[in-house]
């Protein structure tokens, strides 16, 4: 007999007891291997008695800060545009709605370098959008550092609105009426009583959204070029070291690393739970 | 004054009812799970659309589908409350109580003014600054039904309010519902499936089966005359629908009943538990509503067993312990089955007699102006 436990949490089975097949053993501790082994090897090839000057090169620092305005710019246009388009997926019933929830995903599934070729046939100076606000009001997309946001954008927007309308599907909609019954419109029952029910689905969604564009590099390069100082974010940067100066490389790898390890590490504690 | 007729349509279901409810007037919507109630108010509410019918407040077509006509649920001068409260949980409980009229257009001073009067008025001054999570279910569900007065609203609904209370809170908060319903100067419609919340909060019940009225009246009237099996089981009364003549009324595959009051045609009989006895063999002084009956089951009711019997009619009896043990009763024991005369009740089932009032009883309540 299994003591009872008191806690509220349910009691989670363990499924059958007895030992595991090696069929099954084998492959799991390969793929375990598989993925951390690469981290590991970043971390002993690190130099470490040279880190903190590299870390300090002006480059590095360039190319990190640039990183960090332009995931956290395109962040906040995914937030703009991402969070009306999760809500209007999740509580507006209109024609093609399935076709348009598919279309959002598309750039999840897209290769990014195709990516940013789709973005330059339209936001280029010759491409429809890009052409016209070239010729109306001189503004020049590609190769600038609003490119490198237009980029993350496209390719990270997809994680924040599946996370946001996921979290918008699971928050209980009678709220929603609640707020009805008591005389508040659907703007006023969005902003003050949905969007603080989701909010930590949103904040979910665009921290996920900030460690895509943070990484992003294919639709990034094709889009806006490698650029110092104005293009050219962290994983760029690391791409050109590896070419010329492998250590350097290393150091940016390392950069990347501890970001998306402290991104987890909040993630988990503050929303994913367990 | 509230003046509808509620026609929803979903799949094989569909909900056809009016009501009517004067202002100051509780009028409870009773029946069993899934006979439209909570559908009902829903539509009301406007959270759920008509397909035919109408929905006149104080004077406004809120709703009428014939003419196209639809008011959305933030324009409708309604208070609702919610079985499972619904506060909002990232506000606190004055700030849930001022959401309303501060979207009705008071500024923050004064809608935390209303609001603070309305919790006062609750007995939960105290717990103005407390989140919904911090507070017990019985003072959720009271700040609850400040926040849905706090409007002032012309047609007060409560959706099942007391169904997720424990016993005991339920007690105290039906106590409380009690008093501010009797103040509430707008119609008020309570849905619920407890008979007890019905007979105790309302001033008319609205008894609905399966989509449909199957019969209004006030309290004693509808507990008196029973005239569905659903209204029979809640009150705990026996009831048959038979045909009358004179004192006989002739029910399931012929058997009589003799009652005490004569009538003639289409008729119900009804008789509480109480006024059957059970006996070994067949009672010889009265051969009058006596019938050969099997036990099928036993339960205890209260200070006394209720036996379950089939024969010609399935039936409810009331014994005492003594009695029970004395017959040694057990399921599938043949019995004889004796109904005091006196005790029955007989009334027509004509189809367009479906109000039930009670003259002889005097209604508690308050005068319909």
């Amino acid at each position: 007999m299994r003591r009872v436990e008191t806690t509220t949490r349910p009691v989670r089975r363990s499924g059958r007891t007895g030992r595991v097949p090696v069929a099954l053993l084998a492959p799991a501790v390969l793929g375990l291997l598989f993925l951390v082994l690469p981290l590991a090897g970043l971390l002993a090839r690190t130099p470490w008695n040279t880190l903190p000057q590299r870390l300090t090169a002006p480059g590095v620092l360039t190319a990190l800060r640039l990183s960090v305005q332009t995931a956290t710019l395109a962040t906040l246009l995914c937030l703009v545009l991402g969070v009306p388009l999760a809500w209007l997926l999740a509580r507006v019933e209109f024609p093609g709605r399935r076709l348009v929830r598919a279309l959002v995903t598309v750039p999840l599934v897209l290769p990014p370098v195709v990516g940013g070729v789709a973005l330059l046939l339209v936001f280029g100076r010759r491409g429809v959008v890009g052409g016209w606000l070239d010729a109306t009001f001189g503004i020049t997309l590609p190769f600038t550092t609003a490119g490198v946001v237009l980029a993350e954008a496209f390719v990270a927007m997809p994680f924040l609105v599946v996370a946001v309308e996921g979290a918008l599907r699971s928050a209980d909609v009678r709220y929603e009426e609640a707020a009805a019954t008591l005389g508040a419109g659907r703007w006023t029952t969005f902003t003050h009583v949905t969007l603080p029910l989701v909010g930590p689905g949103i904040a979910a969604g665009a921290v996920l959204c900030w460690a895509r564009a943070l990484g992003e590099f294919g639709a990034t390069i094709t889009f806006a070029g490698n650029f110092p100082g104005r293009t050219q974010t962290m994983p760029l940067a690391v791409y050109l070291a590896l070419e010329t100066d492998p250590q350097a490389a290393i150091v940016l790898s390392l950069v990347l690393l501890a970001v998306s390890v402290a991104i987890l590490a909040s993630l988990r504690d503050r929303w994913v739970g367990t | 004054m509230l003046d509808a007729r509620l026609v929803v349509d979903r799949g094989s279901f569909r909900l056809d009812v009016a009501l009517r409810i004067h202002p100051g007037e509780v009028v409870a919507l009773l029946g069993p799970n899934g006979a439209g109630k909570t559908t009902a108010l829903r539509a009301l509410a406007g959270l759920t659309r008509l397909h035919a019918g109408h929905v006149t407040l104080a004077g406004r077509d809120l709703d009428r589908p014939g003419e196209r006509r639809w008011t959305p649920t933030e324009r409708r001068p309604i208070g609702v409350v919610f079985q499972d409260h619904l506060l909002f949980p990232h506000l606190t409980a004055l700030e849930n109580v001022a959401f309303g009229p501060r979207r009705r257009g008071l500024d923050r001073r004064r809608a935390r003014a209303v609001a603070a009067d309305w919790l006062d008025r609750m007995g939960l001054a105290a717990q103005a600054r407390l989140k919904p999570r911090q507070l017990s279910g019985g003072q959720a569900q009271r700040v609850a039904l400040a926040r849905a007065l706090a409007v002032e609203p012309a047609l007060l609904l409560l959706d099942e309010p007391l169904a997720a209370l424990d016993a005991r809170t339920r007690l105290e908060v039906r106590a409380e519902l009690q008093r501010h319903l009797a103040a509430h100067p707008g119609a008020t419609l309570l849905v619920t499936h407890d008979p007890l919340d019905a007979l105790v909060l309302a001033d008319r019940l609205v008894v609905v089966e399966e989509g449909r009225v199957v019969q209004e009246g006030d309290a004693a009237g509808v507990t008196a005359r029973p005239r569905t099996d659903y209204v029979a089981r809640l009150v705990g009364l026996n009831l048959y629908r038979g045909h009358a003549d004179g004192h006989t009324v002739l029910v399931g595959d012929g058997l009589p009943l003799t009652v005490a009051e004569p009538l003639h045609g289409d008729a119900f009989v009804a008789f509480p538990p109480s006024a059957v006895t059970l006996h070994p063999h067949q009672p010889a002084r009265n051969p009058h509503n006596t019938w050969p009956a099997t036990v099928t089951g036993v339960q205890r009711h209260g200070d006394h067993l209720r036996v379950q019997l089939v024969g010609p009619v399935e039936v409810a009896a009331d014994v005492t312990p003594a009695a029970a043990a004395h017959l040694r009763l057990a399921p599938g024991q043949p019995l004889w089955v004796a109904v005091r005369v006196d005790e029955t009740r007989s009334y027509p089932a004509g189809i367009d007699e479906r109000r039930s009032t009670s003259p002889p009883v005097t209604r508690q309540g308050r005068q319909e102006p």
